[in-house]
């Protein structure tokens, strides 16, 4: 089998699993795999600028929140439908990446990352400051009447679910396109040695620009989606430890893996989930989890896969 | 109150802020030159300084100086111990590669937040400064008879919070002593410049690097200690010095320590004199903002040589 | 940390289904409680859910809040249980985080089972939960002060029957400080939700009383050093209204007194910025003679009830409010209390409604909803409350207190109609 059957046989199943699984599994992790799939949504969109670029931002909560917010605010204030609102979420996400590539993309390295985290605070300190329309960080809820497409109620758990799958098979299976193509390829190139593919000829910065504008889209995306399946918009979801969560379950998962993201937030959630069960202290074991992983397993789990046993993984 | 005496209380209280975030910062500053780590957990170092400088002080009792004075030497010796041993159990393995060490910090700053968590507990306890007195302060105006004093209304501050100012700029000299004019600031210096070559001359790079995380994280527990009179020993205290002292050392340029020193003034004092003319957060968006700009425009710093 | 040790059910899907149809079908409440299906657990424990603040922000007052659920939890289960059921306390521990605490409301829900869930108090973990409460049909009993229960901003399963709101206590106080402090107000407050609500609310209040605001001083979220603010209080100012939350309030009240000096207006604070701290902690003598607003006196006074005597002994303080085992820990005493008595609600709903298992959830609202007085007594110590059924929110009396020689002396009890408001929702109105 060649490699892209090989890909697309592993993505599809993926997929499928999905769908078993929502059969399977008793309500509570059903609805625990719906929001898990949202959230991949977001690592999803980081990846694509960190793992597969080679730029680590740390400030992608505020493309989450501008996906959020611009979705609950429409639908709240300007009284859109619902496939208005969420394509107006997306329009925010990917404007404000578009205007953050500009600007942040002349920097590189640690400079990239202060810039973007600042660029993330200013985000997070105009939320507050127009509270009077976002109510800041208490935030607001977006009733369950306005969460319903085509008559039907969005906040079942089985439409919950299947809107979860829907949209983050259709991220999966669109940025996989875009990874397996030659656009994907360049920004492999980039991330390994951008000197070396602007020799070749490639223009980098136009690369690394669309890259940002992509990840923003997707973390968008997710924000949106996020408010339209839980109801709650709120500034929490703008601050810096937002930022951090894509990198740590993109990091978990395996950075530049096509299927890393999904299991980062998996992975992630389950440990705290379970952990919590067993100590108030859960953060202290994803802590020691943390370090032993980047000590002894730094390519996250699909990574040490990909090193290991299937060199094919995309 | 009237804008002259608001503008100088304003300054006051900036170059309180700038003392404490200049330790921190060098700290900071060290660590990424010599090392050129991201060190995530920097904030919770300065959080372990403020915490044990409570213990010492509630474990010694008696006067609050006896206890400061002990804090002061204590608490940036233990961090110091604590920093040095986590570079050599796991940054070393890590081969101080950055994604990596990024993470690997990121998880021990989860980890020393719960301990602290677990075994000082979630509240903001206080510590008791050395002394501490109020000062009021005078103004001129211009009177009849020619220049005038008067004290206004509220403008003052607290002998403490001079000695804080002074205690820095104290510790910054003896910083500037160390590594400029003794072998181990010889060897730091070396080390960062090219540790490749410091290696061939016989430079324990490993050892270096181990006293140098433990003298960077020393240095923001010192800060800590300084600020914790005035404010309180809280778990999650790391958090803001840990965001500032990135901004001071991205703004004065990787690898400058003068470039620290007068990122830290600037950041520390315009932080208290904008608010002066801006509404706090509108103030705070604009700094930020600023920051980020400065950055975008100018990669390097103000004070950096080329771009890493 | 006490937790359920409910194993993961092996409920499959479509089982799930449908006992959640039948439980809707009884819960129309067309039908008698006794239909065959079987909830035969008679002695089997009713579980509560209690959504705490164990870490992060709100972490020390999850701790007292806790403190107080167990010693409620042990006097009722003392006193027989609910409908001879004793009651289980589940934990779960939310981050003061409202993403984590949604997913733990998903967790009692579907996991745990259990019964009711209860016990938020920061507004914005509140906020995030309550429409997955909706959703999930729990009922969830918050103790958090916020007005957005009584906003209409949350939905009919999300009561607060045990804490009285932000808008009614601040509402209470304009009376006092216009008539007894001064007429020209400076507030500064922290530069968030919970702070507008305090200025919008008071200035209103306050005007009406023939008061004015001279000056609204917003201080950023997560400030640690304030003395740069003070210059904004005009000298002309009578009173300063002071609401600052956080882990740096100490420094606020240390560093107010270091900017007036010796000579200082008339101040009026909320409490809140001293929970969990010692009144007489070094640095704040200058509050001696200043004015605070109270949920529940953490000062015993002289004529106090016999009922806040037994609840400080249940629960473990003294009588300035302090842990017994170490009067160096100050409880946060003017919430807890209403975790205390939100339990009391909860069983009393209970045994109105004959609360048998889940299928009658709706019911125990019902019976919720139909409350009105609650007179002072042991269930309810901070003293005697009304229920809103249509608001979901409860009104109390308001204490004003006056620092005196270290101690705080209740100098004036707002009544219960001084805190009250036109009704913004009516939950009965909206269906299950």
């Amino acid at each position: 089998m060649t490699v892209r059957r090989k890909s697309a046989t592993l993505h599809l199943s993926v997929l499928a699993a999905l769908v078993a699984l929502f059969f399977i599994l008793p309500p509570y992790h059903s609805g625990n795999l719906s929001r898990i799939m949202v959230l991949a949504i977001y690592a999803m969109g980081f990846n694509i600028l960190f793992g597969y670029t080679g730029l680590l931002s740390l400030g992608h909560a505020m493309f989450f929140a501008a996906g959020m917010y611009g979705f609950g605010l429409s639908i709240n204030l300007g009284g859109a439908p619902l496939p208005v609102a969420f394509l107006i979420g997306m329009a925010s996400a990917t404007a404000l990446a578009a205007v953050t590539g500009f600007l942040a993309l002349r920097t590189t390295g640690v400079a990239f990352m202060i810039v973007t985290l600042m660029f993330a605070q200013t985000a997070y300190l105009v939320v507050l400051y127009f509270g009077s329309y976002t109510r800041g960080d208490e935030g607001f809820v977006i009733q369950s009447a306005e969460r319903m497409i085509f008559g039907i109620d969005l906040t079942t758990e089985g439409a919950r679910y299947v809107t979860a799958l829907l949209l983050f098979s259709a991220c999966f299976l669109a940025l996989a396109r875009v990874i397996g193509s030659p656009f994907g390829r360049t920004l492999v190139a980039i991330r390994e040695n951008e000197e070396r593919a602007r020799m070749l000829g490639y223009d980098t910065g136009v690369h690394k620009l669309k890259a940002m504008i992509l990840s923003g889209l997707i973390s968008g995306i997710a924000g949106a989606a996020y408010a339209m399946l839980f109801g709650y918009v709120g500034a929490t979801f703008a601050t810096v430890q937002y930022s951090i969560f894509p990198l740590l379950w993109v990091l978990l998962g395996g950075a530049g893996t096509t299927i890393g993201p999904l299991l980062g937030v998996f992975f992630m959630f389950y440990l705290i989930d379970f952990s919590s069960s067993v100590t108030t202290a859960y953060m202290l074991v994803a802590g020691v989890v943390l370090v032993l992983l980047t000590m002894f397993a730094p390519q996250g789990l699909m990574g040490e896969m990909r090193k290991r046993v299937f060199p094919w993984l995309p | 109150m009237e804008f002259g005496p608001h503008l100088m209380l304003a300054s006051l209280e900036g170059a309180v802020i700038a003392s404490v975030l200049v330790l921190t910062s060098m700290g900071l500053s060290i660590v990424f030159g010599v090392m050129r780590v991201v060190n995530v957990a920097h904030g919770e170092f300065y959080m372990l300084g403020a915490v044990l400088a409570w213990y010492v002080t509630s474990l010694l009792g008696g006067h609050p100086a006896v206890g400061f004075v002990a804090a002061l030497v204590v608490a940036p010796l233990l961090v110091g111990l604590i920093a040095a041993l986590s570079d050599r159990v796991i940054l070393k393995h890590l081969k101080y590669d950055a994604d990596r060490t990024i993470v690997a910090t990121i998880g021990l700053l989860y980890i020393i937040q719960q301990t602290t968590l677990m075994t000082f507990g979630p509240d903001a306890r206080p510590v008791e400064p050395p002394f501490n007195h109020r000062l009021a302060l005078p103004w001129f105006e211009f009177g009849e008879g020619g220049f005038a004093m008067y004290w206004p209304w509220g403008l003052s501050t607290t002998s403490y919070k001079l000695f804080v100012i002074a205690a820095a700029a104290v510790v910054l000299v003896a910083l500037w002593l160390l590594i400029t004019r003794t072998k181990i600031g010889l060897i730091m210096r070396a080390t960062q410049q090219d540790s490749e070559t410091a290696q061939a001359f016989g430079i324990p790079v490993g050892r270096v690097y181990s006293m140098v995380f433990g003298l960077g994280a020393a240095l923001a527990a010192l800060g800590a200690v300084l600020v914790v009179p005035i404010q309180q020993a809280h778990y999650l205290m790391g958090a803001d010095p840990l965001l500032l002292s990135f901004i001071v050392v991205i703004i004065g340029g990787l690898g400058s320590l003068p470039g620290t020193v007068v990122a830290a003034l600037l950041i520390g004092m315009s932080d208290g004199i904008i608010s002066v003319f801006f509404s706090p957060t509108l103030a705070k968006i604009l700094a930020t903002f600023l920051v980020a700009m400065v950055l975008v425009w100018r990669p390097q710093g103000l004070f950096g040589r080329s771009a890493t | 940390m006490s937790n359920g040790t409910s194993k993961k059910t092996d409920l499959n899907r479509r089982t799930a289904l449908k006992g959640i149809g039948a439980g809707a079908l009884l819960a129309t409440g067309a039908m008698p409680g006794s239909l065959g299906f079987a909830q035969a657990q008679s002695s089997a424990p009713i579980r509560i859910g209690f959504q705490k603040h164990a870490t992060g922000i709100g972490a020390a007052y999850g701790r007292w809040y806790d403190a107080t659920t167990q010693a409620a939890v042990k006097r009722i289960n003392d006193m027989g249980g609910i409908n001879g059921r004793p009651v289980e306390i589940v934990v779960e521990d939310d981050g003061t985080d409202p993403k984590r605490g949604a997913e733990v409301l998903e967790k009692f829900a579907n996991q745990h089972k259990v019964d009711v869930a209860f016990g938020t108090l920061f507004s914005h973990v509140v906020i995030g939960s309550a429409p997955r409460a909706g959703e999930l049909k729990l009922p969830y009993f918050v103790v958090s002060e916020g007005h957005h229960v009584a906003s209409g901003m949350l939905n009919r399963y999300t009561l607060q029957p045990g804490i009285t709101d932000v808008k009614s206590q601040v509402q209470s106080m304009a009376p006092f400080v216009a008539n007894n402090l001064g007429k020209k107000v400076t507030m500064i407050f922290p530069d968030f939700a919970f702070g507008h609500d305090h200025r919008d609310f008071f200035s209103a209040a306050i005007e009406a009383q023939g008061g004015e605001v001279v000056a609204k001083i917003a201080v950023p979220p997560a400030e640690t050093s304030f003395t740069r603010y003070f210059p904004q209080i005009p000298r002309d100012t009578d009173v300063v209204y002071h609401v600052m939350v956080g882990p740096a309030v100490l420094t606020f009240v240390k560093e107010l007194g270091e900017f007036f000096g010796p000579s200082r207006p008339e101040i009026f604070g909320f409490i809140d910025s001293l929970e969990a701290v010692d009144i007489q902690s070094p640095g704040l003598e200058f509050l001696e003679g200043t004015y605070f607003w109270e949920g529940n006196p953490r000062h015993a006074q002289e004529n106090n009830s016999e009922f806040d005597t037994a609840y400080r002994a249940a629960v473990g303080v003294d009588a300035r409010g302090a842990s017994l085992d170490d009067p160096k820990d100050v409880s946060t005493y003017a919430h807890m209390f209403g975790c205390w008595e939100t339990l009391n609600v909860i069983k009393a709903g209970m045994e109105t409604a004959d609360y048998q298992g889940p299928q009658d959830r709706a019911k125990l609202i019902g019976a919720v909803e139909a409350m009105t007085d609650l007179p002072h007594s042991l269930d309810h110590p901070q003293g005697a409350k009304l229920f809103n059924g249509k608001t979901h929110q409860v009104f109390g009396a308001q204490f004003i207190s006056k620092v005196t020689d270290g101690t705080l002396k209740v100098e004036h009890t707002a009544s219960i109609e001084d805190g009250m408001y036109e009704d913004e929702v009516d939950y009965t109105a909206q269906s299950f």
